[in-house]
């Protein structure tokens, strides 16, 4: 399983039934969630001024999202200016082609990788491998994953649902096939199986003569490109190889240096709980005898400038992939990464992949319901991303269609398949609700048949009554009660009042 | 004060108990109480589910309701209810006239926004009251449902009003700003994690060896107590306008 484009996965509540069963898995991410969780409570509620920084880093990111042309033309400028070369790419397979033929170029067929969502967006890895060419993932749990052939389940911590027995065997049985094989007797101590990824990983940054990266950040002012990481192991990737290649999303700009102020201090403590990246890699162009001589910007669109064109939804787009929605919520922790069936698993993934790839698959279809709008994605959120609004208005276009941008044109999208029942039902509800005669009627059948009714329910009621209880019907509503007794007065009668 | 009561569709048709309870504890705090009988649905189940513009006719038919001069507040016992009506509605209107259908949504719920409240918000906020004279000689642990802990930021007010209840012991719940699980159509459309949320709810609710749960919102305490009762657990959900309207004299069991 080592797709990087998910293509065929069932819908979301399949996908979670799997994930809520297995007791492993559950006990694995409820106890790497909630310790993330606490640290970054901690780390923020060190900073008097964080509401402050969280609204500097919304209106960053929203101002330059309006004047995104502006910026990305800036951008292209003092990278170009500064030694580098700028491509730009409409989607995938674009990107995955300039790329591929950036690395044929230099006659290599191996890159060493810096973790980089956009590229696992763009299932970078297997467009290469295609063309002979094979990339080295570094980032320790991105190895874990690549080596067990797996898909990453979470944005900061790709390999979250391993626990330490299953990195050993993975090291033991896979790392020879990639180069240098795990020491014999390697226990699954995390030194033991730190050093074992050393000095896997070492062999590659010595002998790669091409690095690919995405950035957290790209300052269209100077033409300089930003990358966080804890390990170090991006920063041998973007210094050591001959030619660098930064495959980065379009949203990624800011306007200046500046900027960076707000994001450097909310990014870490956001995701890794730390008051500072321990590794804050800068590189603008090139620059003789030192670092790459060839330097290459990739910029992806790839469905952000149709996110872009949405009001509602455009605010996905300032992300900065801390992952503190994934660590936070209660339905990520039970269903687990894979679920998402997309690079962008959790609250975040929920709005991103639809709107990136469009509503059209089952998979993306069921993504915006995968929560139950509890908010707290919205509140730990360090760029004030309303989660659950774009959740619900993602809603709406899965089950009425609606307006939408696709490849830059308006289209009017048909509501998903399946939803019709649905519909009908809401359209009935409304119109009971709208006249509380019907209501009232139905509540009196409901109480009069109160003994009739079962705890359990037939047909699509058994998703309730599988695990939950109904609750009793009374034996008279509210509204008949009140009628009954105050009925005399008292603005009791005014039924039929606003029809 | 004339104090009009929105006691959600919800609470009407399947908890009129708590309806009692408001109209007991409101009318001895000194509030004129009326249920307006044209009342029906706020229209969250159709919003949250993606049927907004189904639910425009219901935010008209609420604020023809309930915006009338005659009453100088609307309370409510549901967190969801209340958050829909003062955080949604202008949202809705705002949409409405963003899709070129005027200001007419938006002009009919403003009167209303501003003056809906949750009970707790109400007592607190508006009466002034923590101390509402009430009696539960019960060990209780309190549940904040999501939108009544993130949407109207209801803080320490239920817990504030719990403390003074005279014979009651609050005892904390572990985990206690995690949703349950219940979210409207979620608890459906994604039965197996919705599920384990509310069992594990239970479980945190169970280890405080409390008699009672309880909460702002009677859709979270059937997800939670129809789990219980699944479970079988020797714990009752009880909303929390109950407790508050229990007294010495008339006490609830
Ligand atoms: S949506 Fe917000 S909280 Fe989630 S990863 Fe992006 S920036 Fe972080």
């Amino acid at each position: 399983m080592s797709g990087g484009t998910f293509v065929g996965m069932p819908a979301f509540p399949a996908a979670a039934r799997e994930a809520v069963g297995d007791t492993t898995l559950r006990a694995n991410l409820r106890h790497a969630t909630h310790t993330i969780r606490n640290k970054r409570a901690r780390a923020v509620a060190e900073l008097s001024d964080w509401d402050l920084l969280r609204e500097a880093g919304k209106q960053i990111k929203d101002h330059t999202l309006r004047h995104l042309d502006r910026y990305l033309v800036q951008l292209e400028e003092s990278v170009e200016r500064a030694g580098g070369t700028v491509h730009w790419a409409c989607d995938a397979e674009e990107a995955n082609r300039i790329v591929a033929d950036l690395v044929r170029a230099t006659g290599e067929t191996e890159v060493v990788k810096v973790k980089s969502m956009a590229t696992q967006e763009i299932g970078l890895n297997e467009a290469l491998e295609a063309e002979g060419i094979r990339a080295y993932e570094t980032d320790l749990a991105e190895l874990i994953v690549q080596l067990g052939r797996d898909r990453p389940s979470h944005i900061l911590v790709p390999a979250i649902h391993r626990n330490r027995g299953e990195i050993r065997d993975i090291f033991r049985k896979e790392m020879a096939d990639w180069g240098r094989p795990a020491p014999d007797g390697l226990t699954d101590t995390p030194t033991e199986l730190a050093e074992a990824a050393r000095l896997h990983l070492r062999e590659k940054f010595l002998r790669a003569k091409v690095g690919i990266s995405g950035a957290n950040f790209m300052v269209a002012e100077t033409g300089t490109l930003v990358v966080v990481e804890s390990e170090g192991n991006g920063r041998m990737c973007l210094t050591l190889p001959e030619t660098l290649i930064s495959v980065v999303g379009i949203e990624k700009v800011v306007p200046g240096w500046r900027d960076l102020e707000v994001f450097l201090q909310t990014l870490p403590r956001s995701s890794t709980a730390e008051r500072m990246n321990p590794y804050t890699s800068m590189w603008t162009g090139t620059t003789d005898q030192d670092g790459p001589n060839a330097f290459h910007l990739v910029l992806l669109d790839n469905g952000r400038t149709d996110t872009l064109a949405d009001e509602v939804g455009r605010q996905a787009l300032r992300c900065i992939r801390c992952s503190a929605c994934l660590n936070v919520c209660p339905v990520y922790e039970r269903a687990g990464g894979h679920a998402y069936g997309s690079v962008y698993p959790g609250p975040i993934g929920a709005i991103l992949s639809p709107q990136l790839r469009g509503t059209g698959s089952d998979i993306d279809a069921s993504l915006p319901y995968a929560s139950s709008l509890c908010g707290a994605c919205y509140e730990v959120c360090p760029v004030a991303i309303d989660i659950p609004e774009v959740l619900v208005h993602l809603r709406e276009r899965v089950v009425q269609g609606g307006e939408a941008t696709r490849g830059g044109n308006r289209v009017m999208l048909k509501p998903a398949k399946g939803h019709a029942a649905e519909r009908a039902a809401m359209r009935a509800a409304g119109l009971a609700f709208a006249r509380p005669g019907a209501l009232r009627a139905g509540q009196r059948l409901a109480s009069r048949t109160r003994r009739l009714h079962p705890r359990t329910l037939p047909g699509p009621g058994r998703a309730w009554s599988a695990s939950r209880d109904l609750p009793e019907v009374p034996v008279e509503p509210f509204r008949d009660w009140w009628q009954r007794t105050r009925g005399d007065g008292s603005g009791g009668t005014t039924e039929g009042n606003a029809q | 004060m004339r104090v009009a009561l929105f006691l959600t569709c919800v609470n009407d048709t399947l908890y009129p108990e708590t309806g009692r309870a408001v109209v007991k504890l409101l009318t001895r705090l000194g509030v004129d109480v009326d249920f307006p009988m044209a009342q029906t649905c706020c229209g969250q189940a159709h919003y949250n589910t993606g049927y907004r513009h189904q639910a425009e006719p219901l935010a008209r038919h609420f604020s023809d309701v309930f915006g009338s001069d005659a009453y100088d507040a609307v309370v409510t016992p549901s967190g969801s209810c209340g958050a829909m009506v003062r955080e949604l509605y202008p949202r809705m209107g705002e949409r409405a006239r963003a899709e070129g259908r005027g200001d007419s949504l938006a002009r009919s719920v403003a009167p209303v926004v501003p003056k809906t409240y949750e009970l707790t918000e109400f007592l607190v906020d508006v009466l002034g009251v923590t101390d509402v004279g009430a009696y539960y000689p019960h060990t209780v642990t309190y549940h904040p449902t999501c939108h009544g802990l993130r949407a109207l930021g209801l803080a320490d007010r239920p817990s504030r009003l719990l403390r003074a209840v005279k014979g009651l012991e609050l005892v904390e719940l572990p985990g206690a700003e995690e949703c349950c699980g219940f979210g409207g159509t979620f608890a459906v459309k994604n039965a197996d994690v919705s599920a384990a949320m509310g069992t594990d709810k239970v479980r945190n609710a169970e280890s405080t060896g409390a008699e009672v749960l309880s909460a702002a919102d009677n859709s979270c305490l059937m997800h939670i107590g129809g789990t219980m009762s699944r479970l079988r657990t020797a714990m009752r959900p009880v909303h929390i306008a109950e407790i508050l309207a229990s007294t010495e004299e008339e006490a609830l069991s």
